[in-house]
């Protein structure tokens, strides 16, 4: 049986801003529909900037990527991001924050609707659509900012450390409500973070990445099975994995200082 | 409820001390200088006396202030967002608005007189030139401080530049707008006053409350001067309340300036 077509796929990809050293290197992988991929690494290994290679927010400077097929820029419409900060407007209410994506594609109101209120019912805020952002905990904010990235329907989720400003129990929280909305709308997922622990527990794949310049060091594969609870987190294959982890990431960790 | 007690009752102290402070003034003056310094009791009957004029020049001056306050805040508006849109534009302008934010517009006065005509025309286009700038300088700030995470966002988004500018920039720039308006508001009576002074006119329905300051103190009707004072300050509250109830309806929701700290 062939294999299906990858839905993200690098072939030697440098980047370098302006004339300065390259940020990312030689990269090559290829991401398969449902892949779950973590990107870790030393800070400067150009995580954020592969996010914004397959967003089409930022051009390749050698090599070619495809993202479902097609050019990054052709393909962004597929694709939703969801920044550290909760990024939404003050003066919106929770509805019109998860509305704006489709508001600003100038989506029919009836098909916006449904969309928002198929997001919010996902992420368990159904009930705060009329709240303004300022009315909402950390956490919850956070979730408006995934559902409104979820009412595109993405292929495609990039996620630059969504969860980094918040506490470990909300994040933990939040990492299994994510696994979970993943059961009920496939997507793909690039998550860039700095916890080993939640890279382990979210993804299928992770790939580690050296600074100066930023390379591809190693593939972890995590074959724990899904779905993943708040008990995946007490397996001893997972804590195996997690220590693992964190000696390779301590290993890139040195050879760049 | 003592501290809401307490907070209405030491500005009331305050204001009984002053008024008694007045009148010990008044009365330690000799007989022949008097008249410089009318009584409290003698601006009230002054106030009374005159109510039909006052309140007739006071209407007069209301509108050649919110007619000034309102195409100042249309006018700045849009060339705010003009401003906004190109740092060329900007940086080629800038110098020259602040130029003429120096240029005392009253000496313009007379010539403005001579161009348009006295009357509510002039106090018009005074009001209009005082209230001008502190608009123009806060919206645009507002306009162009859009937070980065956000455009990032409608780029990400791809929004075009009008969705980027009418459901990003100006809401955003909004909180600017009333600090703006705010400020203009409590120079809007007062340059309508200023404007009425130099080239009000007692044509038409008579002048306004500058128009009349000058027509009371060539009199020597210095208890109706008072007065005239009086009703200005009040003028210059009302328009002030009113700009701080459309901004609380515009902002009051989500603006952490209304955040509620005593709940």
């Amino acid at each position: 049986m062939p294999a299906p077509p990858p839905i993200v796929e690098f072939r030697d990809v440098d980047k370098r801003y302006g004339n300065g050293p390259p940020v990312l290197q030689r990269l090559s992988f290829t991401a398969q529909a449902g892949d779950f991929i973590s990107l870790i690494g030393p800070s400067g290994c150009g995580k954020s900037t592969l996010l914004k290679l397959i967003a089409g927010l930022s051009q390749a400077s050698a090599g070619l990527i495809t993202v479902t097929g097609a050019a990054p820029e052709i393909a962004s419409s597929e694709l939703a991001f969801i920044f550290q900060e909760p990024t939404l407007l003050p003066w919106l209410t929770t509805a019109k924050n998860v509305e704006m994506p489709l508001r600003l594609r100038r989506a029919p109101t009836t098909k916006r609707e449904q969309a928002r209120d198929r997001a919010l019912a996902l992420v368990g805020l159904a009930d705060r659509g009329r709240s303004y952002p300022r009315q909402l905990s950390g956490g919850q904010k956070m979730r408006v900012s995934i559902a409104r990235a979820l009412s595109l329907s993405p292929k495609i989720l990039l996620l630059d450390e969504p969860f980094g400003a918040l506490d470990e129990m909300t994040r933990e929280h939040l990492n299994e409500e994510l696994l979970a909305i993943r059961q009920q709308q496939a997507w793909t997922a690039f998550f860039v973070t700095h916890s080993v622990a939640e890279a382990v527990f979210l993804s299928n794949r992770l790939f580690v990445l050296s600074a100066n310049p930023g390379r591809l060091h190693r593939e972890v594969r995590i074959d724990l099975p899904y779905p993943r609870t708040a008990e995946t987190r007490q397996s001893r294959d997972y804590q195996q994995l997690v220590a693992e982890t964190s000696r390779l990431l301590r290993s890139v960790e040195t050879v760049a200082a | 409820m003592p501290r809401k007690l307490f907070n209405f009752l030491l500005p009331a102290a305050t204001g009984a001390l002053f008024i008694a402070a007045w009148y010990a003034v008044c009365f330690s003056l000799n007989e022949d200088n008097r008249f410089l310094l009318p009584t409290p009791g003698q601006v009230l009957g002054a106030f009374s006396d005159n109510r039909g004029v006052l309140a007739r020049a006071t209407l007069n001056t209301a509108e050649g202030a919110l007619l000034g306050f309102g195409l100042a805040a249309t006018v700045s508006f849009t060339l705010a967002l003009g401003l906004s849109l190109s740092s060329l534009v900007r940086v080629s302008l800038y110098p020259y608005l602040m130029i003429l934010q120096m240029t005392p517009v009253i000496v313009f006065a007379p010539i403005l007189v001579l161009w348009v005509g006295p009357g509510l025309k002039s106090v018009t286009i005074i009001t209009f030139f005082i209230c001008f700038f502190p608009l123009v300088v806060n919206t645009t700030q507002g306009l162009i401080s859009t937070d980065r995470n956000f455009t990032d966002l409608f780029k990400m988004y791809r929004a075009t530049k009008a969705q980027e500018i009418f459901l990003l920039r100006v809401p955003a720039a909004l909180p600017y707008f009333f600090t703006g308006l705010r400020i203009a508001a409590t120079l809007a009576p007062i340059g309508a006053l200023v404007g009425d002074y130099t080239a009000g006119s007692s044509a038409g329905d008579g002048g306004g409350l500058g128009f009349q300051a000058i027509i009371y103190s060539s009199q020597a009707k210095y208890p109706a001067l008072f007065a005239t004072a009086a009703v200005t300050c009040v003028l210059g509250f009302v328009f002030v309340a009113a700009v701080l109830a459309l901004s609380w309806l515009a902002l009051h929701k989500w603006h952490d300036s209304f955040e509620r700290t005593d709940l």
